[in-house]
């Protein structure tokens, strides 16, 4: 046996071997798979799990809606054309009735010549939002970002044209004393200000305004607020009550941190009131019980009230994130203010808000996410929202009833669009605004 | 906040319109146009077409008032309530007339102060089933999951049934007509009640009709009637006259094509004076004398309306039933125009 070692020729290897592909198993996609789906039994039995469930909706979603109907009147006719098409008992979706009163779910019962005017609307807001945004727009459009409330309404409801110029004149009354007294007495301009504001709203906006409409009758069709529906009035309630919501949200958070005690106390009792009492009971109290209060006659404006109330609603929710946003800022961030010499307001809005807003936008988004959801909510007073209002009236027809799914999948795509640019943007905004370095 | 401001101005506007009295005729009247409270979406009832023109059965009731007082039949402004709305939206006045498929009920007439101003259409509840179920009477249902909508008179009629016959049954909550539907068709309940012209309606819309039962029994009387406000009684008046017009012009043979002819030549002293040629009635409820005569041309008689809404002729396929004529057998009876 010893000498079988000395027999053996010595061989050294003098290039290295070509790099071999590594195993099937350790690559590609076995390896993802492997490492992803199939790691251990428990893992294993998941995913097999997973796989059936998927494949069990699959296997109804996909035949469903490749048998979809794009072309028929009634929902008879659909159940006819998938019959011929695709035989007896097969399933399909009926989209077309979609296509049929796609106006209805967008407009509502607006006037169908007028159809140009929420459309003009919803493009004019997003030459509004442009410079709010995206910085890389010019600040000068800002004045148009101002402007545009007033012309939306205009364009919206119609009527004089008055109307918003003479709102809009309440403002420029308002700037004009607190301008001339804010040298003397920076608190009393301010009040003055409001005060002025608000009588020219109340006792001098109405003369004027008619005395305006008659030298120069310059009008819109005017068209009113039981003719809004589906999303035009899903995105009337929703721009609005969200563009109002943030900056009073912003007040009652600062109001809750303030040192002055009428003023943390309102606050407290404000958001506290609010957020303990569902949206459904205020839209309630705002279409039934406010009647019982107000003279018979009055001509309180449904749609106002329900903006109101998803207005409030949600400035409590956003007073709430942005108060997690300030607790979340370092002290000395308060202190570093105090110590250059800044006053109050200046410490708020160089120093404190622009971080605590940055901290909150995850939080104020999703509630702004969730307050464009909730205007569905107003199908209980009688509104027409797209999910269910505009659906029932739809289903309501002989053409269209036993239609079940289709709409609620149509309409659910559409919010689905909103709600994800809402969530992209918010994750834009954050990866632009990021400052540390992690 | 800039709009809060703006649209409060708009507001005050509003209010500067002034204290209204109680007489919801007048108010009508200066208003020019009438708020009738309708179901959001009820086949042939109350419905939206794809324009937004309001028609359907109780659709045609409101017309029919707002001819009688304004003269014109699409002076409505028609307001969507919903089950739980309706009765505040009229107490509180933001509606004059509730014409929304309404039980006239004992509570709702007394304790909720309404007025119901007459009954428009009879119904009354009742199952529909599957076919393959092998039931064939409702005494059979003992042990059922039954379909209900809340929030309604079929929802107590239902409990007091199977009370009444000693049944148990599993209730399953749904909240509006097509909810019901999809539950029923997808297994989720046995049977599905609600009142028959619902059944047959919703049945019709099926893909397999005839597989489905609507069991003979019915449970319940459902009285559905225009209602006003509790108090205002002149405005009742004009309500319960103008359903009566209409029922009244079926039994003498005055239609929409027609009511011009018989006015002027009518031979009958009682359709002279519900069409203002003779007699003074019109003043005797603060309208004009022509009142019943716009509404006919206006609407048709309720035989008209019927068919053209939820009749045979319509996919409804509604029979006339207890909703025919006192003269045919059914419990229609207007009160004499003397």
């Amino acid at each position: 046996m010893s000498e079988t070692g000395t027999q053996t020729v010595r061989f050294v290897r003098d290039t290295m071997l070509p790099e071999a592909a590594p195993p099937a198993s350790q690559s590609g996609a076995v390896k993802w798979l492997r490492e992803n789906l199939f790691s251990g039994w428990l893992n294993t039995i998941l995913t097999i799990i997973g796989a059936l469930v998927l494949f069990q909706i699959l296997r109804g979603l996909v035949p469903w809606f490749a048998h979809s109907v794009w072309n028929a009147q009634t929902l008879g006719e659909c159940r006819q054309i998938i019959a011929e098409t695709w035989g007896e008992g097969a399933r399909g979706a009926c989209l077309a009735v979609v296509r049929d009163r796609w106006a209805q779910w967008t407009f509502g019962f607006y006037p169908a010549h007028l159809y140009w005017r929420p459309v003009l609307a919803l493009v004019l807001l997003f030459a509004a939002l442009a410079p709010i945004l995206f910085s890389a727009v010019p600040r000068r459009l800002m004045a148009f970002s101002a402007l545009f409330p007033f012309v939306g309404y205009y364009l919206l409801w119609g009527g004089t044209i008055w109307t918003p110029v003479v709102a809009l004149a309440g403002f420029v009354v308002g700037y004009a004393v607190w301008r001339a007294l804010a040298r003397r007495n920076a608190l009393a301009a301010i009040l003055l200000a409001l005060v002025a504001a608000l009588v020219w709203w109340l006792l001098l906006a109405g003369p004027v305004e008619r005395a305006l409409a008659q030298v120069a009758p310059l009008a819109l069709q005017s068209v009113r607020s039981s003719s809004f529906g589906g999303f035009v009035l899903a995105l009337t309630i929703g721009v609005s009550a969200i563009s109002l919501s943030l900056p009073l949200g912003i007040m009652l958070a600062l109001g809750r941190q303030s040192d002055m005690f009428l003023i943390k106390t309102l606050s407290v009792c404000f958001i506290e009131f609010i957020r303990g009492v569902p949206l459904i009971t205020l839209l309630f109290t705002a279409s039934l019980l406010l009647n019982y209060f107000l003279p018979p006659g009055t001509n309180f404006d449904i749609i106002l009230r329900v903006i109101i109330m998803v207005t409030l609603f949600a400035a409590a929710y956003i007073a709430e994130v942005i108060r997690g946003g300030l607790a979340a800022l370092p002290r000395g961030q308060y202190e570093a203010a105090d110590a250059l010499g800044l006053d109050y307001f200046q410490a708020q809005r160089l120093i404190v808000l622009p971080q605590a807003l940055k901290i909150s936008i995850p939080g104020i988004v999703s509630t702004f996410i969730g307050l464009f959801k909730d205007t569905t909510l107003v199908v209980f007073v009688g509104l027409l929202d797209p999910l269910k209002g505009i659906t029932d009236a739809v289903r309501a027809s002989t053409d269209w009833k036993g239609i079940y799914w289709e709409p609620y999948i149509f309409v659910g795509f559409i919010f689905f669009l909103f709600c994800f640019g809402m969530s992209r943007y918010s994750m834009y905004l954050e990866r632009r605004l990021k400052r540390d370095h992690r | 906040m800039t709009k809060t401001v703006f649209f409060g101005t708009l507001t005050v506007a509003g209010l500067a319109a002034g204290l209204a009295s109680a007489a919801t005729l007048d108010d009508v009247k200066a208003r020019g146009e009438l708020n009738c409270g309708v179901n959001p979406g009820l086949v042939g009832f109350a419905a939206p077409d794809a324009s937004g023109t309001w028609a359907g059965f109780d659709v045609s009731l409101c017309r029919a008032v707002a001819a009688a007082v304004l003269g014109d039949p699409q002076k409505v402004r028609f307001v969507p309530t919903t089950a739980e709305t309706r009765f505040t939206a009229l107490a509180s006045g933001e509606i004059d007339l509730l014409a929304r498929n309404t039980t006239w009920t004992f509570s709702r007439d007394t304790d909720l102060s309404m007025d119901f101003a007459g009954v428009n259409y009879y119904d009354g509840q009742g199952f529909m089933v599957r076919q393959d179920l092998g039931v064939t009477s409702a005494k059979e249902l003992d042990g059922a999951t039954v379909c209900i909508q809340t929030g309604t008179t079929t929802e107590l009629n239902l409990a007091d049934y199977f009370t009444a016959n000693g049944m148990t049954y599993t209730p399953v909550a749904i909240q509006s007509n097509a909810e019901g539907e999809q539950q029923y068709l997808a297994g989720g309940c046995d049977a599905y009640t609600t009142d028959i012209s619902g059944l047959a309606s919703t049945r019709a819309a099926f893909a397999d009709p005839e597989n489905h039962v609507i069991l003979p029994e019915v449970i319940s009387k459902e009285p559905l009637g225009p209602a006003v406000r509790h108090g205002d009684n002149q405005w009742g008046d004009v309500v319960r006259w103008t359903l009566n017009a209409l029922i009244a012009a079926e039994e003498y043979g005055v239609t929409a094509a027609n009511v011009e002819d018989m006015a002027a030549n009518s031979p009958n002293p009682e359709i002279k004076r519900l069409l203002g040629t003779e007699g003074e009635l019109g003043a005797m409820t603060g309208l004009d004398n022509d009142w019943a005569k716009r509404v006919i041309a206006a609407t048709g008689n309720y035989g008209e309306i019927f068919s053209a809404t939820i009749g045979e002729e319509t996919p409804i396929g509604l029979a006339r039933g207890l909703n025919a004529q006192w003269t045919q057998g059914g419990l229609l009876y207007a009160q004499p125009f003397r």
